[in-house]
């Protein structure tokens, strides 16, 4: 189970904050309403009620569904992209980066920025998806300990 | 039917891809300079350019991440498992005869898709991800393993596997008709037919090499086009998913609508990088012994119903010197599928005398429970009880500290302590019916029903 453990500009943020280890967790599901597309669920959880507001929280998980979804639009550029990588064999993706990889990396720039502004000082850190497999957005409860919400 | 097809397909490009090269050799050596000389320059290029496309895709289908799902995190294991036992705490309560299995229920446009949980990963699978048991990942899009690509098949390979097949057949098209061409020209010379063959015998014996792996070839690139116009997988046409059962249209929810779309958005489509971190660093934070510690502990109540915790030998075995440290998750799990090894054993060797009446023992109990699946589905639960789980649980460790790690000693361990953990009939029977319906075991039979499972297995091999 590999886990990134470089230093990331999320792993300062969690050495600023606080120890993100053994801290209370809350995983934001996918939602495949829309079929395999990459998309999390919006619902608020409540274990973050009293923490942030939820129109903050809505609005950061509907930015990155839109740039999920900008990244697997199936328009003109992707297409050629995908005709141009099959006639040069393949090769071509030694060379250059794709429009998905480039949207992901919006998508951790976007979280990185809202952990600063937002998350951060409300004692909250999100976890970059794409280094949890994309399957949940990961936000750390940095002031509360992981026991907090054993039954 | 296309399914099985696909798979003997799948078997005989083996020799394909292995005469590949050989045909390659020989029509270069033999055939294309004299092609070239009689004909046109291009066919060695055309013959270069094909070949090469086809070793590049050949290359990236072996040695590109298929789409592997990364495991769970110990934080996530722990979060599915509070929330799967407090489900199933609730429901109990309520007096509420079947809890939930591990399964959840998504609707994908409309369409109900039930996702399963994976025990090796610790994830409830996405849709249309599978577990490859070879590769003992789950991979996305999961199309099937291919032993003669060695690897998985999946979403992000899928284009390179096809465009694979494609060229490849294209490339067995071109050379068998280059080698007939050779041996024509040679008899249009005023040569009998038998001095053209001597020659070129090598050219005789690619055409007839060509000939015969051109069909399984060309089969195996229509059934996959086939798939790829419907956006189906290999997975879903075998097990049957979307073709129309009991009166319902068949639907398949993932496709784009028409065949083009279709096309374009699987061969052309977005390319997912891989999610994999191929360069992290294990630490022992991450290992997933680094569990919740309240799961650790393993209630009283299930203590009562745990059938023989020595027989755990049976199922895997682990090093000697360590020591148990289960989720309360895998030990049910792993109870289950004791269960179903018992009761064939226990005909094989005869239990000693057992006290007068005995109350139900455990496997008795579960066997009645669950006595839908004939004893070869069974022991195909087994079966992948000990692949799936074995890798997973092998760097935990083990109850009793005891080793006993040969097979004969299944035998002598169960007979006798079976007899000494009985429990009261009616809650153990009650927390038996509760610990079948929390596991796999239940979704896992009504999913792959005897005759579908024996179909399945097939290609899965394959």
């Amino acid at each position: 189970m590999p886990m990134n453990h470089t230093s990331t500009p999320l792993d300062d943020l969690a050495s600023r904050g606080g120890n993100q280890q053994g801290c209370l967790k809350v995983f934001v599901q996918r939602d495949y309403s829309e079929g395999t597309l990459v998309r999390f669920q919006t619902r608020f959880p409540p274990e973050l009620e009293d923490k942030i507001e939820p129109q903050l929280f809505e609005q950061t998980i509907n930015t990155m569904n839109s740039i999920y979804a900008e990244a697997e639009k199936a328009g003109c550029s992707t297409y050629c992209e995908g005709c141009m990588a099959c006639l040069t064999a393949y090769l071509i993706y030694i060379c250059t980066e794709t429009h998905y990889e480039k949207c992901l990396r919006k998508v951790a720039k976007y979280v990185v920025e809202q952990n600063e502004r937002i998350y951060v000082p409300r004692g909250l850190l999100i976890t970059d998806p794409s280094e949890r497999g994309l399957r949940v957005i990961e936000i750390s409860v940095l002031t509360e300990p992981a026991a907090a919400t054993r039954s | 039917m296309l399914g099985v097809k696909g798979w003997k397909w799948m078997q005989m490009k083996n020799s394909r891809n292995e005469m590949d090269e050989v045909d390659e050799e020989n029509y270069l050596v033999c055939s294309c300079p004299f092609l070239a000389s009689r004909l046109t320059a291009a066919i060695p290029v055309v013959g270069a350019a094909l070949f090469a496309f086809v070793l590049s895709s050949l290359l990236r289908t072996s040695f590109s991440d298929p789409g592997v799902i990364p495991r769970a995190t110990p934080e996530e294991v722990a979060h599915i498992e509070r929330q799967t036992i407090q489900a199933a705490v609730v429901q109990t309560e309520s007096e509420i005869s079947r809890p939930p299995p591990r399964t959840q229920e998504v609707l994908v446009r409309g369409h109900p898709v039930k996702l399963k949980y994976c025990f090796t990963c610790k994830i409830f699978r996405p849709p249309r991800a599978s577990h490859c048991s070879l590769c003992d990942n789950c991979v996305e899009r999961f199309d099937h393993h291919c032993p003669w690509v060695g690897n998985c098949v999946g979403k992000r390979n899928y284009r390179y596997f096809y465009m694979f097949i494609v060229s490849l057949s294209f490339l067995c098209v071109f050379i068998f008709a280059c080698s007939l061409t050779h041996l024509i020209l040679l008899t249009r010379d005023n040569k009998p037919f038998l001095e053209a063959v001597r020659d070129t015998p090598a050219s005789v014996v690619v055409s007839i090499v060509c000939f015969f792996s051109l069909w399984s070839i060309l089969g195996l690139a229509g059934f996959h086009t086939y798939l790829t116009t419907s956006n189906q997988t290999t997975n879903e046409d075998i097990k049957g998913s979307f073709s129309s059962k009991q009166g319902q249209e068949s639907f398949n929810p993932y496709s784009e609508g028409n065949v083009c779309s279709n096309c374009l958005y699987v061969l052309c489509g977005p390319t997912p990088p891989s999610l994999l971190d191929r360069r992290g660093v294990i630490s022992i934070q991450n290992l997933p012994q680094s569990l919740d510690p309240a799961l650790r502990v393993i209630p009283e109540e299930s203590r009562d119903v745990s059938v023989s915790r020595k027989t755990y030998g049976t199922v895997w075995s682990s090093p000697p010197s360590v020591t148990v440290d289960m989720t309360l998750e895998e030990l049910l799990f792993f109870q289950n599928g004791i269960a179903h090894i018992e009761s064939p054993t226990k005909q094989v060797a005869p239990a000693p005398p057992q006290p007068a009446s005995p109350p139900p023992s455990p496997s008795s109990v579960m066997s009645s429970g669950t006595s839908t699946p004939s004893t070869r589905s069974s022991n195909r639960l087994v079966a992948e009880t000990a692949a799936g789980g074995a890798p997973a649980a092998t760097p935990r460790v083990n109850p009793m500290g005891s080793p006993h790690q040969d097979e004969g000693a299944i035998v002598t361990h169960s007979s006798p302590v079976e007899p000494c953990s009985p429990s009261p009939p009616p809650p153990s029977a009650n927390h038996l019916r509760l610990l079948r319906d929390t596991t796999m075991i239940e979704s896992e039979l009504d999913l792959d029903s005897p005759e579908e499972a024996s179909r399945v297995t097939r290609p899965s091999a394959a």
